[in-house]
């Protein structure tokens, strides 16, 4: 195996790395990767969401290290001997075949005296902004950013979530001069200023002062004016690393970066650039995007492909202090003889710009300020011929473009470099929907913009996204769930009779089952509806391979105490019944016969216990660490709030199983972030994760609230989960339901925490009916003859046990014989 | 009522009370000789077919869902849900399986499945 070294383990370097691996390439490269910072790479492209409750962790991207990569941290490569191939580190020395330089850039801090005091920041790194954070908190009140761009409004609103007052110094005639031009500018300084921000444009800054302590304290500007301030915060620009290019020789741009060619090779043919540090044609990218590209074609070139890098797009699209922002294509109009067409509106906030060919006919590129949904379907339009009327295509009430308008070369995805022509090709290879599409080609799993267009594409592609429950329903759960409501209806063969054909099937009538329950239509047992049940709901138990069950008394948050632990041994041992410890913190009890699961809910419910719902799509526990209860790290009480959870959402049922966790700190031993919604303790609250899951595809959860009180968070999941089961399919987890949404996580948060659609007061009521109906699944089974009838093993011989049921003992426990399945015998039955 | 059946039966076994067999709730007999039914009153019959489901060999197709395919009357397996037809007991799933059935007749007090001169 050859030895490749890649330098720096930022964004770039970590994306380098993953697509080795992914293409297979461990057989082929032994890696070492040396990062300077203190941690593994994480997603500098949302660093400021750390001021928004992301911690460090949420922004990690992930270890790399496995077989065949090692990474080490807190490591700074120090100079290159090229004859003898080794880089020198503050750790050692290494050998390479290849080199990789991934060194990013970092900020350009303008030499203005005073430019090094303390209290003068960047805004690059996790340490950075701990260091800003630290100053705000040592009484900070007024903070200057000198920078107009998108990195320096992040920071001015970092700032502002801070608690300081924030001024933004720019030295161009308008804000972000690189991305829109004057006239988006200009709305874009009225939006920001309507949100406290100060800004100050063409205004050039020539000195900072210090106070008496020492400290910066006033930012002089060219006009004689000054800003009194308690820090600035330098973002004027970047500079690429070059540093240890330079001192090898290798030959570096005129303008900084490290010259490398289409196939991100340097001067020296054994080393390579990637990312902000690369100079490719004259120019330093400083987007992630094109650092992607280029990543890619790295990994493709060092297991002998043949791909190229011959230029990105610098098309972006961000919100910055809640405003849309994009940009893209020749948006500052270059192109000679180009024509413009805007709209700007001040009243609504705003600004749209398109630049066209001279003969109107094609789309060149264009800015969007204050509302950019057109960017999805405008920016892969660049170069191609717009359909219809330019105007229409920015007007307010503008038409979506349709995919059939763009050619196969158009990007769709440009954070991941994915084309018409690519996703055309996944979808008739079967990804038949959004996260299928997403797995194969990766588009949309950046920024997320182009969600919408990935629908329209499947749709194009005839992909029916039928939503047709089955046979018998054309319709979607989710509409149907709305006819259930609407019309009122309470049964099943009324829905099927007026809305469906046939008699119904195993699709069909669990998912109307839960329908009915999680709308409030009594015990699932109760007349007909108990024949619509799935295997497990149908008795109140989780099917096992031999037709037995297991049973699983709730155990809310996992504290129990002894007496009740007592009584579950005692259950399982007076029944044979073999018992495990579960993953979700309680206790399974195996090889149960269905005629026996009356009497041994009998003695649960006996010591006061209820079911806890294992078999149910509905919420299953809801996990905790011990919190402030015990724990020496722990910083809120994890346990009571699992346990205040579990009780008020028990008995819900949803279109697929719902778990939860509470970790009382940061260090999340609770695994909060795997579930379906988990809760972090912070110092100020909770922090709410929605969308996780375990199983086949694991996947975190995602932030979506932060630093709530108990009742703020309550009130946030309550609507999560109602909304949830309101417009969820049938056998979608969370997870696969906000990939699925239109406008995704961001769409989410706006209707469960800002109430957009205006429905949070029905969700809530709706969940408030669910905890005041609540009861006990198995109390009512044992108090009605009717139901426990149901529970026999055969309706001739009740008292006779299924004779094809046997057990044998492994490990001092009872466990099934497979019956007619002499393949399934273990040896040690054999003996 | 007479469900499906080849040739007319010689013997009967008792099921259970007619009221006791409600509609699409299937229920477990146990036949002479050991073997066991699964016993189903759907909108269009009475189905009587062997309660071990073939593909896992556990004795659980009367605790199976109950419905259509394209009008054929059917049960799923409760395990790997498996789909078969009840009146003829031909797995939906895998044409070379299929699950043996028996006559059924309710004379409004009692169910009776017929079980000689049958499989
Ligand atoms: C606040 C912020 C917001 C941003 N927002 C966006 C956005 O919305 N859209 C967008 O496209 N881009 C955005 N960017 C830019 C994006 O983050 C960068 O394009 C991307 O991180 C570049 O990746 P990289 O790997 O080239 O550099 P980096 O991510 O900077 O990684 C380089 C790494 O190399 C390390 N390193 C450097 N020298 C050495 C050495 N000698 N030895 C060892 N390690 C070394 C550095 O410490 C660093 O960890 C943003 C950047 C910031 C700071």
């Amino acid at each position: 195996m050859e030895e490749l070294v890649v330098i720096g383990n930022g964004m770039v370097g970590h994306r380098l790395v993953e697509a080795l691996r992914d293409r297979g390439g461990d057989g082929r490269w032994r890696v070492t990767v040396v990062g300077e910072e203190p941690r593994s790479a994480y997603d500098r492209v949302a660093l400021s969401s750390y001021f928004d409750g992301a911690t460090a962790q949420d922004l990690s991207l992930g270890d790399l290290a496995g077989p065949g990569v090692r990474v080490r941290v807190g490591e700074r490569a120090t100079s290159l001997d090229r004859g003898a191939r080794t880089v020198t580190t503050t750790g050692g020395t290494l050998s390479y075949d290849r080199l990789v330089l991934a060194t990013g850039s970092a900020p350009f801090v303008p030499p203005v005296p005073g430019h090094d005091l303390p209290g003068c920041h960047v805004y690059r790194t996790i340490e950075d902004l701990d260091a800003i954070t630290a100053a705000a908190r040592a009484g900070a009140r007024t903070g200057v950013v000198v920078g107009g761009g998108l990195l320096g409004l992040e920071a001015a609103n970092a700032l502002r979530l801070l608690g300081l007052r924030a001024h933004v110094v720019e030295l161009a005639p308008h804000l972000m001069p690189a991305q829109v031009d004057e006239g988006g500018g200009a709305l874009l300084a009225g939006l920001v200023r309507d949100l406290g921000v100060q800004v100050h444009t063409g205004a050039a800054s020539t000195a900072v002062e210090a106070g008496p302590d020492g400290r910066a304290a006033r930012l002089r500007l060219a006009d004689g004016t000054h800003l009194d301030t308690d820090l600035v915060v330098f973002s004027v620009g970047i500079r690429p690393r070059d540093e240890l290019a330079r001192a090898a020789g290798i030959a570096v741009g005129e303008r900084g970066g490290v010259v490398v060619d289409d196939t991100c090779t340097t001067s020296d043919p054994r080393i390579h650039a990637v990312g902000e540090v690369a100079c490719h044609r004259g120019t330093v990218y400083g987007l992630i995007a094109p650092g992607n590209a280029m990543a890619e074609v790295l990994a493709d070139r060092l297991l002998g492909g043949r791909a190229t890098f011959t230029g990105a797009d610098t098309s972006t699209k961000l919100k910055l202090l809640g405003v849309d922002v994009a940009s893209f294509g020749d948006a500052h109009g270059r192109t000679p003889r180009c024509l413009d067409v805007v709209v700007n509106d001040a009243a609504t906030g705003r600004y749209a710009k398109l630049v066209l060919s001279d003969d109107a006919s094609t789309l060149l590129g264009g800015v969007l300020v204050g509302d950019a949904a057109a960017y999805a379907s405008l920016r892969p339009l660049v170069g191609s011929p717009i359909p219809g009327h330019p105007l229409a295509l920015i007007a307010p009430q503008g038409e979506p473009v349709g995919a059939d308008a763009l050619p196969d070369t158009a990007q769709v995805c440009s954070c991941n470099a994915v084309t018409k022509g690519d996703l055309v090709r996944a979808i008739g290879e079967g990804c038949h929907d959004v996260p299928a599409l997403k797995a194969c080609t990766r588009a949309g799993t950046s920024c997320g913009s182009c969600v919408p267009v990935l629908k329209r594409l499947l749709d194009k592609e005839g992909i029916a996204q039928s939503k047709a429950l089955c046979e018998h329903f054309t319709h979607s759960r989710a509409e149907l769930l709305e006819i259930v409501r609407a019309t009122g209806t309470t049964t099943f063969s009324a829905l099927i009779d007026a809305h469906g054909t046939g008699t119904g099937c195993d699709l069909c009538k669990p998912a109307v089952a839960s329908i009915l329950a999680s709308l409030g239509n009594g015990h699932i047992l109760e007349g007909e509806q108990a024949t619509l049940q799935d295997t497990n709901d149908r008795h109140l138990a989780n099917m096992q391979r031999n037709g037995t069950y297991s049973v699983v008394p709730r155990i809310p948050g996992g504290e129990i105490t002894p007496d009740r632990l007592i009584v579950i041994g005692e259950v399982a041992r007076d029944f044979g019944l073999y018992t495990k410890i579960t993953g979700g913190q309680r206790i399974d009890l195996f090889g149960a016969r269905l005629e026996q699961l009356p009497a041994i809910w009998t003695r649960l419910v006996e010591a006061g216990f209820e079911s806890g719902h294992a078999y149910g799509k509905s919420l299953r526990t809801v996990k905790s660490c011990v919190g402030t209860t015990w724990c020496r790290y722990g910083v809120q009480d994890s346990v009571g709030l699992a346990i205040r959870l579990e009780e008020r959402y028990r008995g819900l049922r949803s279109p697929h199983k719902l778990k939860s966790a509470v970790s009382g700190c940061a260090r999340e031993c609770a695994e909060a972030r795997s579930k379906d919604f988990g809760i972090i303790a912070t110092d100020h609250g909770w922090n709410l994760y929605v969308g996780g899951n375990g199983g086949f595809t694991p996947r975190h959860a995602d932030l979506l609230a932060s630093d709530l009180d108990e009742a703020a968070l309550i009130r946030c999941i309550d609507r999560f989960l109602m909304f949830y089961i309101r417009t969820a399919d049938r056998l979608q987890r969370t997870a696969a339901w906000i990939e699925a949404m239109d406008g995704g996580l961001d769409h989410l948060r706006e209707v469960v925490v800002e109430d957009s659609l205006g429905i949070a007061a029905d969700l809530e009521a709706a969940m408030d009916r669910h905890v005041a109906t609540y009861t006990d699944e198995w109390a009512a089974v044992l108090a009605d003859p009717d139901k426990l009838a149901r529970f026999q093993s055969f309706a001739n011989a009740p008292d006779t046990p299924d004779p094809t049921i046997a057990f044998t003992t492994t490990r001092d426990q009872p466990v099934p014989v497979g019956l007619g399945m002499p393949s399934l015998r273990t040896r040690e039955d054999a003996r | 009522m007479t469900a499906y059946a080849t040739e007319a039966p010689t013997a009967w076994t008792a099921a259970c009370p007619s009221a006791r067999l409600r509609p699409d709730d299937g229920v477990a007999v146990l036949l002479p000789g050991g073997r066991q039914a699964a016993l189903f009153r759907t909108r269009t019959g009475l189905y009587a077919v062997d309660n071990i489901d073939p593909f896992t060999g556990a004795a659980v197709l009367s605790r199976g869902i109950v419905g259509d395919r394209a009008g054929e009357p059917t049960v799923a397996s409760p395990l790997l849900k498996n789909v078969f037809s009840l009146r003829t007991g031909l797995s939906l799933d895998d044409p070379a399986v299929r699950l043996d059935t028996w006559p059924v007749h309710d004379d409004g007090t009692t169910v009776r499945i017929g079980t000689e001169g049958t499989p």
